[in-house]
Protein backbone atom coordinates (compact mmCIF):
# COMPACT_ATOMS: atom_id res chain seq x y z
CA UNK A 1 0.00 0.00 0.00
CA UNK A 2 1.25 3.14 -1.18
CA UNK A 3 1.73 6.24 2.10
CA UNK A 4 2.21 9.62 1.04
CA UNK A 5 4.12 11.07 3.59
CA UNK A 6 3.02 14.51 3.00
CA UNK A 7 1.54 15.97 6.06
CA UNK A 8 -0.08 19.40 6.75
CA UNK A 9 -3.78 20.24 5.65
CA UNK A 10 -5.93 17.94 3.96
CA UNK A 11 -9.12 19.82 2.40
CA UNK A 12 -11.13 17.21 0.89
CA UNK A 13 -13.39 18.69 -2.04
CA UNK A 14 -11.78 21.27 -4.79
CA UNK A 15 -14.69 23.39 -5.55
CA UNK A 16 -15.70 26.93 -4.41
CA UNK A 17 -15.66 25.43 -1.09
CA UNK A 18 -12.36 24.13 -0.77
CA UNK A 19 -10.34 26.73 -3.00
CA UNK A 20 -11.75 29.60 -0.10
CA UNK A 21 -10.74 27.04 2.69
CA UNK A 22 -7.10 26.93 1.42
CA UNK A 23 -6.91 30.58 0.64
CA UNK A 24 -8.73 31.07 4.43
CA UNK A 25 -5.71 29.07 5.70
CA UNK A 26 -3.08 30.98 4.42
CA UNK A 27 -5.23 34.11 5.62
CA UNK A 28 -5.13 32.55 9.03
CA UNK A 29 -1.64 31.97 8.81
CA UNK A 30 -1.31 28.71 8.18
CA UNK A 31 2.03 28.57 6.04
CA UNK A 32 2.48 24.27 6.10
CA UNK A 33 1.38 22.04 3.80
CA UNK A 34 -2.24 21.86 2.18
CA UNK A 35 -3.77 19.45 -0.21
CA UNK A 36 -6.62 19.42 -1.96
CA UNK A 37 -8.34 16.78 -2.96
CA UNK A 38 -11.00 16.70 -5.79
CA UNK A 39 -12.99 13.83 -7.24
CA UNK A 40 -13.20 15.89 -11.22
CA UNK A 41 -10.60 16.25 -12.82
CA UNK A 42 -11.03 20.13 -13.09
CA UNK A 43 -9.92 22.86 -10.50
CA UNK A 44 -12.44 24.82 -8.97
CA UNK A 45 -14.88 26.14 -11.22
CA UNK A 46 -18.35 28.72 -10.72
CA UNK A 47 -21.58 26.36 -11.04
CA UNK A 48 -24.14 29.52 -11.40
CA UNK A 49 -23.48 29.79 -15.06
CA UNK A 50 -24.29 26.12 -15.43
CA UNK A 51 -28.18 26.61 -15.07
CA UNK A 52 -27.85 29.71 -17.42
CA UNK A 53 -25.13 31.06 -19.44
CA UNK A 54 -23.84 27.65 -19.98
CA UNK A 55 -26.64 25.83 -20.44
CA UNK A 56 -27.68 28.68 -22.79
CA UNK A 57 -24.46 28.12 -24.67
CA UNK A 58 -23.66 31.90 -24.04
CA UNK A 59 -20.60 30.77 -22.11
CA UNK A 60 -17.50 28.86 -22.86
CA UNK A 61 -17.40 25.97 -19.79
CA UNK A 62 -13.34 27.20 -19.81
CA UNK A 63 -14.57 30.38 -18.85
CA UNK A 64 -15.93 29.20 -15.18
CA UNK A 65 -12.55 28.57 -13.83
CA UNK A 66 -12.46 30.25 -10.22
CA UNK A 67 -10.27 33.21 -10.14
CA UNK A 68 -7.68 31.61 -7.36
CA UNK A 69 -5.35 34.35 -4.75
CA UNK A 70 -1.90 33.85 -5.41
CA UNK A 71 -1.46 32.84 -1.75
CA UNK A 72 -2.70 29.34 -3.18
CA UNK A 73 -0.28 28.66 -5.43
CA UNK A 74 1.96 26.20 -3.72
CA UNK A 75 -1.00 23.72 -2.80
CA UNK A 76 -1.16 20.39 -4.17
CA UNK A 77 -3.86 19.99 -6.25
CA UNK A 78 -5.03 16.25 -6.49
CA UNK A 79 -7.51 16.25 -9.04
CA UNK A 80 -9.38 13.10 -10.08
CA UNK A 81 -8.34 11.74 -6.79
CA UNK A 82 -11.72 10.56 -4.92
CA UNK A 83 -11.40 10.43 -1.32
CA UNK A 84 -12.90 7.02 -0.04
CA UNK A 85 -12.44 6.83 3.41
CA UNK A 86 -11.41 8.80 6.04
CA UNK A 87 -10.34 8.24 9.81
CA UNK A 88 -10.69 10.75 12.22
CA UNK A 89 -9.44 9.37 15.05
CA UNK A 90 -5.78 8.46 13.08
CA UNK A 91 -5.94 11.37 10.86
CA UNK A 92 -5.74 9.10 7.44
CA UNK A 93 -7.20 9.41 4.59
CA UNK A 94 -8.14 6.44 2.08
CA UNK A 95 -8.72 7.53 -1.63
CA UNK A 96 -10.00 4.89 -4.31
CA UNK A 97 -6.89 4.21 -5.73
CA UNK A 98 -5.66 2.55 -2.20
CA UNK A 99 -3.22 5.30 -1.38
CA UNK A 100 -3.53 6.69 1.98
CA UNK A 101 -2.53 10.26 2.82
CA UNK A 102 -1.89 11.33 6.75
CA UNK A 103 -2.64 14.93 7.85
CA UNK A 104 -2.30 17.13 10.90
CA UNK A 105 -5.98 18.77 10.14
CA UNK A 106 -8.58 17.96 7.96
CA UNK A 107 -11.33 20.06 5.80
CA UNK A 108 -14.56 18.41 4.57
CA UNK A 109 -15.51 20.53 1.63
CA UNK A 110 -17.50 17.91 -0.56
CA UNK A 111 -20.62 19.57 -1.11
CA UNK A 112 -23.58 17.54 -2.29
CA UNK A 113 -24.73 15.41 -5.48
CA UNK A 114 -28.09 15.54 -6.96
CA UNK A 115 -31.08 13.39 -5.73
CA UNK A 116 -32.26 11.21 -8.41
CA UNK A 117 -35.92 9.99 -8.86
CA UNK A 118 -36.41 6.55 -7.91
CA UNK A 119 -37.58 4.89 -11.02
CA UNK A 120 -36.21 3.58 -14.05
CA UNK A 121 -36.77 4.66 -17.33
CA UNK A 122 -38.01 7.46 -19.15
CA UNK A 123 -36.72 9.66 -21.57
CA UNK A 124 -33.44 10.82 -21.61
CA UNK A 125 -32.69 11.95 -17.94
CA UNK A 126 -30.30 14.99 -17.29
CA UNK A 127 -29.02 16.87 -13.92
CA UNK A 128 -27.32 20.04 -13.58
CA UNK A 129 -24.16 19.77 -11.40
CA UNK A 130 -21.21 19.55 -13.22
CA UNK A 131 -19.40 20.87 -15.84
CA UNK A 132 -20.19 17.84 -17.84
CA UNK A 133 -23.70 17.85 -16.90
CA UNK A 134 -24.87 20.98 -18.20
CA UNK A 135 -23.02 20.26 -21.43
CA UNK A 136 -24.80 17.05 -21.87
CA UNK A 137 -27.90 19.03 -21.30
CA UNK A 138 -26.96 22.00 -23.37
CA UNK A 139 -26.83 19.82 -26.74
CA UNK A 140 -30.52 18.94 -26.49
CA UNK A 141 -31.97 22.09 -25.97
CA UNK A 142 -33.15 22.62 -29.28
CA UNK A 143 -36.22 25.23 -30.57
CA UNK A 144 -38.89 23.13 -30.13
CA UNK A 145 -37.89 20.13 -28.20
CA UNK A 146 -40.05 19.15 -25.03
CA UNK A 147 -38.47 19.60 -21.69
CA UNK A 148 -40.28 18.22 -19.16
CA UNK A 149 -38.11 19.58 -15.59
CA UNK A 150 -39.19 17.49 -12.35
CA UNK A 151 -38.92 20.03 -9.47
CA UNK A 152 -38.89 23.70 -8.73
CA UNK A 153 -36.63 24.99 -6.73
CA UNK A 154 -33.32 26.62 -8.03
CA UNK A 155 -32.11 24.45 -10.45
CA UNK A 156 -35.56 23.62 -12.04
CA UNK A 157 -36.75 27.23 -12.14
CA UNK A 158 -33.41 28.33 -13.83
CA UNK A 159 -33.36 25.50 -16.08
CA UNK A 160 -37.45 26.07 -17.01
CA UNK A 161 -36.67 29.74 -18.16
CA UNK A 162 -33.29 28.58 -20.18
CA UNK A 163 -34.75 26.26 -21.39
CA UNK A 164 -37.80 28.43 -22.56
CA UNK A 165 -35.58 31.28 -23.63
CA UNK A 166 -34.06 28.89 -26.26
CA UNK A 167 -37.48 28.25 -27.26
CA UNK A 168 -38.27 24.69 -26.11
CA UNK A 169 -41.86 23.75 -24.64
CA UNK A 170 -41.27 23.57 -21.66
CA UNK A 171 -43.14 21.68 -18.81
CA UNK A 172 -42.99 21.41 -14.57
CA UNK A 173 -43.88 19.09 -12.12
CA UNK A 174 -43.21 19.63 -8.49
CA UNK A 175 -45.09 18.62 -5.40
CA UNK A 176 -44.93 21.71 -3.86
CA UNK A 177 -48.15 24.92 -3.80
CA UNK A 178 -45.73 26.97 -5.95
CA UNK A 179 -42.29 27.01 -7.54
CA UNK A 180 -39.27 28.02 -4.81
CA UNK A 181 -42.49 28.14 -2.46
CA UNK A 182 -39.44 26.43 0.58
CA UNK A 183 -37.43 29.75 -0.41
CA UNK A 184 -39.48 32.56 -0.70
CA UNK A 185 -42.69 32.26 0.77
CA UNK A 186 -46.48 31.58 -0.83
CA UNK A 187 -46.44 35.04 -2.21
CA UNK A 188 -43.50 36.13 -3.68
CA UNK A 189 -43.48 31.84 -5.27
CA UNK A 190 -47.32 32.91 -6.66
CA UNK A 191 -45.53 35.66 -8.25
CA UNK A 192 -42.93 34.09 -10.16
CA UNK A 193 -44.37 31.33 -11.15
CA UNK A 194 -47.23 33.77 -13.22
CA UNK A 195 -44.05 35.22 -14.87
CA UNK A 196 -43.01 32.08 -15.74
CA UNK A 197 -46.54 31.35 -17.25
CA UNK A 198 -46.36 35.00 -19.13
CA UNK A 199 -43.81 33.20 -20.88
CA UNK A 200 -44.83 30.11 -21.78
CA UNK A 201 -43.84 27.37 -18.80
CA UNK A 202 -46.74 25.31 -17.56
CA UNK A 203 -46.62 23.94 -14.28
CA UNK A 204 -48.27 20.81 -12.47
CA UNK A 205 -48.05 21.95 -9.16
CA UNK A 206 -48.78 19.50 -6.27
CA UNK A 207 -48.14 16.33 -8.69
CA UNK A 208 -45.70 13.53 -8.34
CA UNK A 209 -44.52 11.82 -11.21
CA UNK A 210 -45.33 8.12 -11.18
CA UNK A 211 -44.15 6.30 -13.51
CA UNK A 212 -41.51 7.32 -16.44
CA UNK A 213 -42.15 6.24 -19.65
CA UNK A 214 -39.97 6.11 -22.78
CA UNK A 215 -42.11 9.31 -24.10
CA UNK A 216 -42.68 10.94 -20.88
CA UNK A 217 -44.24 10.38 -17.64
CA UNK A 218 -47.24 9.83 -15.74
CA UNK A 219 -48.76 11.69 -13.06
CA UNK A 220 -49.99 10.59 -9.69
CA UNK A 221 -54.01 12.55 -11.30
CA UNK A 222 -53.31 9.89 -14.30
CA UNK A 223 -51.82 12.97 -16.62
CA UNK A 224 -49.61 11.81 -19.43
CA UNK A 225 -46.90 14.05 -20.26
CA UNK A 226 -44.82 13.77 -23.47
CA UNK A 227 -41.14 14.88 -23.46
CA UNK A 228 -37.72 14.72 -25.67
CA UNK A 229 -35.72 14.85 -22.30
CA UNK A 230 -36.58 15.34 -18.76
CA UNK A 231 -34.59 16.93 -16.01
CA UNK A 232 -34.19 15.78 -12.42
CA UNK A 233 -34.06 18.94 -10.16
CA UNK A 234 -35.56 17.45 -6.93
CA UNK A 235 -32.42 18.36 -4.88
CA UNK A 236 -29.06 17.36 -3.49
CA UNK A 237 -27.85 14.60 -1.22
CA UNK A 238 -24.44 15.80 0.43
CA UNK A 239 -21.77 13.94 0.09
CA UNK A 240 -20.76 12.14 3.17
CA UNK A 241 -20.28 8.53 3.10
CA UNK A 242 -16.60 8.76 3.28
CA UNK A 243 -16.81 9.87 6.89
CA UNK A 244 -18.80 6.88 7.98
CA UNK A 245 -16.31 4.85 9.43
CA UNK A 246 -15.33 7.39 12.23
CA UNK A 247 -17.26 6.54 15.05
CA UNK A 248 -19.89 8.68 16.78
CA UNK A 249 -20.34 11.38 13.46
CA UNK A 250 -23.78 12.36 13.18
CA UNK A 251 -24.10 12.40 9.37
CA UNK A 252 -28.21 12.44 9.16
CA UNK A 253 -28.14 15.50 6.98
CA UNK A 254 -24.53 17.03 6.20
CA UNK A 255 -21.79 16.66 8.72
CA UNK A 256 -22.84 18.00 12.18
CA UNK A 257 -20.46 20.65 12.93
CA UNK A 258 -20.73 23.17 16.38
CA UNK A 259 -20.95 27.14 16.02
CA UNK A 260 -16.95 26.71 14.91
CA UNK A 261 -17.89 24.43 12.04
CA UNK A 262 -15.46 21.86 13.64
CA UNK A 263 -16.95 18.06 13.24
CA UNK A 264 -18.50 16.20 15.64
CA UNK A 265 -16.56 18.12 18.41
CA UNK A 266 -13.40 16.47 16.58
CA UNK A 267 -10.72 20.24 17.14
CA UNK A 268 -8.80 18.86 14.20
CA UNK A 269 -11.33 18.59 12.04
CA UNK A 270 -14.04 21.43 9.88
CA UNK A 271 -16.47 21.54 7.26
CA UNK A 272 -17.34 23.96 5.19
CA UNK A 273 -20.10 25.05 2.39
CA UNK A 274 -23.13 22.59 1.49
CA UNK A 275 -22.04 19.46 3.44
CA UNK A 276 -22.05 21.83 6.65
CA UNK A 277 -24.70 22.00 9.12
CA UNK A 278 -23.89 23.80 11.46
CA UNK A 279 -26.34 26.57 14.10
CA UNK A 280 -26.42 29.82 13.13
CA UNK A 281 -26.98 32.42 15.99
CA UNK A 282 -28.65 34.44 13.92
CA UNK A 283 -31.84 32.71 13.41
CA UNK A 284 -31.72 30.12 16.50
CA UNK A 285 -29.82 27.20 17.75
CA UNK A 286 -31.10 24.46 15.27
CA UNK A 287 -28.31 23.29 13.08
CA UNK A 288 -28.64 24.07 9.20
CA UNK A 289 -27.01 23.04 6.05
CA UNK A 290 -27.68 26.30 3.79
CA UNK A 291 -27.02 25.85 -0.02
CA UNK A 292 -26.58 28.98 -1.18
CA UNK A 293 -23.53 30.06 -3.03
CA UNK A 294 -22.27 32.62 0.09
CA UNK A 295 -21.87 30.32 2.13
CA UNK A 296 -18.93 28.14 1.06
CA UNK A 297 -16.75 31.71 1.67
CA UNK A 298 -17.97 32.63 5.20
CA UNK A 299 -17.93 29.21 6.58
CA UNK A 300 -14.24 29.08 4.97
CA UNK A 301 -13.27 31.89 6.78
CA UNK A 302 -14.76 30.37 9.95
CA UNK A 303 -13.46 27.13 9.54
CA UNK A 304 -10.00 28.51 8.63
CA UNK A 305 -9.08 30.46 11.82
CA UNK A 306 -10.89 27.76 13.83
CA UNK A 307 -8.54 24.74 12.38
CA UNK A 308 -5.47 27.47 12.74
CA UNK A 309 -5.80 28.30 15.91
CA UNK A 310 -6.23 24.67 17.06
CA UNK A 311 -2.78 23.58 15.01
CA UNK A 312 -0.56 26.44 15.85
CA UNK A 313 -2.06 26.13 19.65
CA UNK A 314 -3.09 30.22 19.32
CA UNK A 315 -6.41 31.48 20.96
CA UNK A 316 -9.55 31.45 18.44
CA UNK A 317 -12.19 33.50 17.98
CA UNK A 318 -14.80 33.25 20.68
CA UNK A 319 -17.42 34.09 18.19
CA UNK A 320 -19.60 31.52 16.62
CA UNK A 321 -19.78 31.24 12.98
CA UNK A 322 -23.06 33.75 12.14
CA UNK A 323 -23.11 34.75 8.28
CA UNK A 324 -25.86 36.55 6.56
CA UNK A 325 -27.53 33.82 4.20
CA UNK A 326 -27.98 35.78 0.67
CA UNK A 327 -29.10 34.06 -2.85
CA UNK A 328 -29.74 35.37 -6.19
CA UNK A 329 -31.42 33.08 -9.30
CA UNK A 330 -31.49 34.69 -12.29
CA UNK A 331 -34.26 33.21 -14.59
CA UNK A 332 -35.38 34.89 -18.13
CA UNK A 333 -34.43 38.63 -17.11
CA UNK A 334 -35.62 38.51 -13.92
CA UNK A 335 -33.47 38.66 -11.22
CA UNK A 336 -34.58 36.93 -7.47
CA UNK A 337 -32.40 38.28 -5.05
CA UNK A 338 -32.71 37.39 -1.21
CA UNK A 339 -30.78 38.71 1.61
CA UNK A 340 -31.43 36.86 5.32
CA UNK A 341 -33.53 33.41 5.66
CA UNK A 342 -36.78 34.09 4.33
CA UNK A 343 -37.43 30.12 4.61
CA UNK A 344 -37.55 30.60 8.30
CA UNK A 345 -40.39 33.41 8.43
CA UNK A 346 -44.01 32.72 9.59
CA UNK A 347 -44.98 35.62 7.33
CA UNK A 348 -44.79 38.00 4.34
CA UNK A 349 -45.34 41.54 4.15
CA UNK A 350 -45.44 43.38 0.70
CA UNK A 351 -43.22 46.33 0.85
CA UNK A 352 -43.06 47.25 -2.99
CA UNK A 353 -45.15 46.72 -6.29
CA UNK A 354 -48.13 44.68 -7.74
CA UNK A 355 -47.84 40.80 -7.37
CA UNK A 356 -50.78 40.13 -9.86
CA UNK A 357 -48.86 42.10 -11.90
CA UNK A 358 -46.83 40.05 -15.10
CA UNK A 359 -43.87 42.59 -14.26
CA UNK A 360 -42.04 45.66 -12.31
CA UNK A 361 -40.44 45.01 -9.23
CA UNK A 362 -41.58 43.23 -6.38
CA UNK A 363 -40.09 43.60 -2.53
CA UNK A 364 -41.13 41.80 0.21
CA UNK A 365 -39.99 41.52 4.13
CA UNK A 366 -40.21 38.16 5.92
CA UNK A 367 -40.87 37.89 10.01
CA UNK A 368 -40.55 35.27 12.72
CA UNK A 369 -42.77 36.80 15.17
CA UNK A 370 -41.70 40.29 15.06
CA UNK A 371 -38.15 39.91 13.81
CA UNK A 372 -37.15 40.98 10.21
CA UNK A 373 -35.51 38.11 9.24
CA UNK A 374 -34.77 38.48 5.67
CA UNK A 375 -36.08 40.83 2.42
CA UNK A 376 -36.42 39.16 -1.27
CA UNK A 377 -36.87 41.00 -4.41
CA UNK A 378 -38.10 39.76 -7.72
CA UNK A 379 -37.59 42.36 -10.95
CA UNK A 380 -34.40 44.42 -12.05
CA UNK A 381 -31.49 46.08 -10.82
CA UNK A 382 -34.21 48.59 -9.04
CA UNK A 383 -35.16 45.52 -6.89
CA UNK A 384 -32.03 44.30 -5.87
CA UNK A 385 -30.96 47.67 -4.56
CA UNK A 386 -34.12 48.02 -2.71
CA UNK A 387 -33.23 44.25 -1.26
CA UNK A 388 -29.79 45.57 -0.34
CA UNK A 389 -30.94 48.52 1.81
CA UNK A 390 -32.09 46.79 3.91
CA UNK A 391 -28.80 44.81 4.55
CA UNK A 392 -28.34 47.12 8.29
CA UNK A 393 -31.59 45.69 9.71
CA UNK A 394 -30.40 42.11 8.81
CA UNK A 395 -26.74 42.56 9.67
CA UNK A 396 -28.18 43.08 13.49
CA UNK A 397 -27.28 39.66 15.31
CA UNK A 398 -30.66 39.19 17.27
CA UNK A 399 -30.45 37.73 20.34
CA UNK A 400 -30.13 33.79 19.87
CA UNK A 401 -33.88 32.20 19.74
CA UNK A 402 -34.26 29.32 22.19
CA UNK B 1 -4.45 49.67 -3.09
CA UNK B 2 -6.30 49.75 -6.17
CA UNK B 3 -9.69 48.14 -6.87
CA UNK B 4 -10.80 47.52 -10.56
CA UNK B 5 -14.16 46.49 -11.40
CA UNK B 6 -14.84 45.00 -14.96
CA UNK B 7 -18.29 47.36 -14.92
CA UNK B 8 -19.08 44.88 -19.21
CA UNK B 9 -18.75 41.84 -16.76
CA UNK B 10 -20.76 43.51 -13.10
CA UNK B 11 -24.68 42.35 -13.01
CA UNK B 12 -25.45 44.08 -10.34
CA UNK B 13 -25.78 40.98 -7.61
CA UNK B 14 -24.50 43.53 -5.01
CA UNK B 15 -22.60 40.79 -3.27
CA UNK B 16 -19.54 42.87 -3.07
CA UNK B 17 -22.13 45.53 -1.16
CA UNK B 18 -22.30 43.10 1.82
CA UNK B 19 -19.42 42.44 1.75
CA UNK B 20 -17.28 45.49 1.74
CA UNK B 21 -20.25 48.20 2.40
CA UNK B 22 -17.16 51.09 3.03
CA UNK B 23 -16.24 50.63 -0.96
CA UNK B 24 -19.41 49.30 -2.83
CA UNK B 25 -22.82 50.35 -2.73
CA UNK B 26 -25.83 50.33 -5.32
CA UNK B 27 -27.19 53.33 -6.29
CA UNK B 28 -30.87 54.50 -6.64
CA UNK B 29 -31.03 52.58 -10.10
CA UNK B 30 -29.71 49.41 -8.89
CA UNK B 31 -26.11 50.12 -10.72
CA UNK B 32 -22.93 49.27 -9.09
CA UNK B 33 -20.68 52.60 -7.62
CA UNK B 34 -17.69 52.14 -6.27
CA UNK B 35 -14.60 53.92 -4.57
CA UNK B 36 -11.27 52.72 -6.82
CA UNK B 37 -8.63 53.59 -4.07
CA UNK B 38 -10.39 52.68 -0.93
CA UNK B 39 -8.29 53.00 2.90
CA UNK B 40 -5.80 50.41 2.86
CA UNK B 41 -7.16 49.27 6.33
CA UNK B 42 -9.80 47.54 3.73
CA UNK B 43 -8.01 45.59 2.12
CA UNK B 44 -9.79 42.61 3.88
CA UNK B 45 -12.76 43.52 2.71
CA UNK B 46 -12.07 44.17 -0.59
CA UNK B 47 -10.51 41.11 -0.78
CA UNK B 48 -13.80 39.40 0.39
CA UNK B 49 -16.14 40.88 -2.16
CA UNK B 50 -13.29 40.28 -4.94
CA UNK B 51 -14.05 36.58 -3.50
CA UNK B 52 -17.67 36.97 -3.19
CA UNK B 53 -18.60 38.71 -6.80
CA UNK B 54 -20.36 35.53 -8.73
CA UNK B 55 -18.69 36.90 -11.93
CA UNK B 56 -15.76 37.64 -10.58
CA UNK B 57 -15.14 40.91 -12.43
CA UNK B 58 -13.59 42.55 -9.30
CA UNK B 59 -9.71 42.63 -9.04
CA UNK B 60 -7.77 44.25 -5.80
CA UNK B 61 -4.46 45.45 -6.70
CA UNK B 62 -1.05 47.11 -5.02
Amino acid sequence: MERTGRTGIAVVGASLGGLRAAEQLRAAGWHGPITLFGDEPHLPYNRPPLSKAVLAGHALAAGTELRRRPSVEDVEWRLGAAVSAADLMTHTLTLTDGSVHMYEGLVAATGVRPRRLPMPGGPPRHVVRTLEDSAALAAGLAAGARVLVIGSGFIGCEVAATARTAGCVVTVVAPETEPMVLALGPHLARALRRRHEARGVRFHMGRLATELTPEGCVLDDGTELRADLLVEAIGSLPNTEWLAATPGLDLTDGILCDAHLRIGGIPHAVAVGDVARFPNPRYGPVPRRVEHWSVPGDTARHAARTLVATLTGTPRDPAPCAPLPSFWSDQYTLRLQSFGQPALADRSELLEGDPTAPEGDLLYAYYQGPRLIGVAALGGPTATAAAARHRPHLMTLPEPVT
Amino acid sequence: MRVIVDLDVCQDHGQCVFAAPDIFRLDEEGRLAYVDSPDAALRADAEDAADVCPLQAIRVEG
